[in-house]
């Protein structure tokens, strides 16, 4: 199947890959999954002292489109708000990397993926709220 | 999927089967709608054995393996485990999916067939332990969501196995 130019940027050039320390409390960490294509997706996320993501990791096993999706998010990430982050949709991803139908779901996963990092961040920092 | 497959074999709705059943009853349908037996018949017979021999190798091969029969039993009762939108697994089972695909890729840049080898071993028996499992979730509690999380599981594993044997023969040619 022929990837957009886009997909094959990402793809050749990943952005961000990568980790971060997932025990700072400041980092929430995403991990998603889909069995039918075996894809595994990390991505870390950081969040500075005002509430922006200040950086962004990620690391992903799967086809050349789900490496896409991810690269591209980590990028899109960085100095938006954690709540500006939820909101991402993954047609906006599909969108952008010009997916056809059949790797939609590369970026339902990249979609996901933000979504369960933010649930990370924002459990670490109501922990730390309630420690104070 | 509105199929029966279990039924064509003469065996009940249940994740547990015994293997030498299904592989009789598959090998019957097959020589009974074999071609050779409709060298005169009718073009409407010619075409409803095809479709029996068709329809039997589906079913087979979808009963054999311990995943693709969990998939289908969870399919019985409208649970589709691989469905796409669905992508939340458990973080560690995921954590060593990662750990896993590293040494695939370590193992393959290294040319290292013998760890290859050692990599399939150990999904081979994470296999046998998920699929003990789900006996008990299917046919003991009957925990259907509990199964779907499982085979999902399983599912995931062969794909690393897939792609392990992938990599062995891509050294090896």
């Amino acid at each position: 199947m022929a990837y957009s130019d886009k997909v094959l940027d990402h793809y050749e050039n990943p952005r961000n890959v990568g980790s971060l320390d997932k025990n700072d409390p400041n980092v929430g960490t995403g991990m998603v999954g889909a069995p039918a294509c075996g894809d595994v997706m990390k991505l870390m996320i950081k969040v500075d002292g005002t509430g922006l993501i200040e950086d962004a990791k990620f690391k992903t096993y799967g086809c050349g489109s789900a490496i896409a999706s991810s690269s591209l998010v980590t990028e899109w990430l960085k100095g938006k708000t954690v709540d500006e982050a939820y909101k991402i949709k993954n047609s906006a991803i599909a969108e952008e990397l010009a997916l056809p139908p059949v790797k939609i779901h590369c970026s339902v996963l990249a979609e996901d993926a933000i979504k369960a990092a933010v649930a990370d961040i924002r459990e670490k920092q109501a922990a730390t709220k309630e420690a104070k | 999927m509105s199929q029966k497959y279990f039924e064509l074999f003469g065996l009940g709705q249940t994740f547990t089967i015994d293997l030498s059943v299904l592989e009789s009853h598959y090998r019957k349908i097959q020589s009974a709608a074999h071609p050779d037996r409709f060298v005169t018949a009718t073009s409407a017979e010619k075409r409803e054995s095809m479709q029996m021999a068709t329809l039997a190798n589906e079913a087979y091969q979808t009963l054999k393996k311990p995943a693709s029969r969990a998939k289908y039993l969870l399919s019985l009762n409208d649970i589709d485990a691989t469905q796409e939108t669905n992508t939340a697994m458990p973080m560690d089972f995921l954590m060593q999916q990662m750990e896993w695909r590293e040494s695939l890729e370590d193992f393959k840049s290294l040319k290292d067939v013998g760890g290859l080898d050692g990599l399939a071993k150990e999904m081979h028996q994470a296999a046998k332990a998920l699929a003990t499992e789900l006996i008990t979730l299917f046919d003991e509690h009957n925990d259907l969501v509990k199964a779907t999380d499982t085979t999902r599981k399983l599912i995931f594993i062969n794909k690393v196995c897939e792609d392990i044997n992938k990599a062995i023969t891509q050294i090896e040619d």
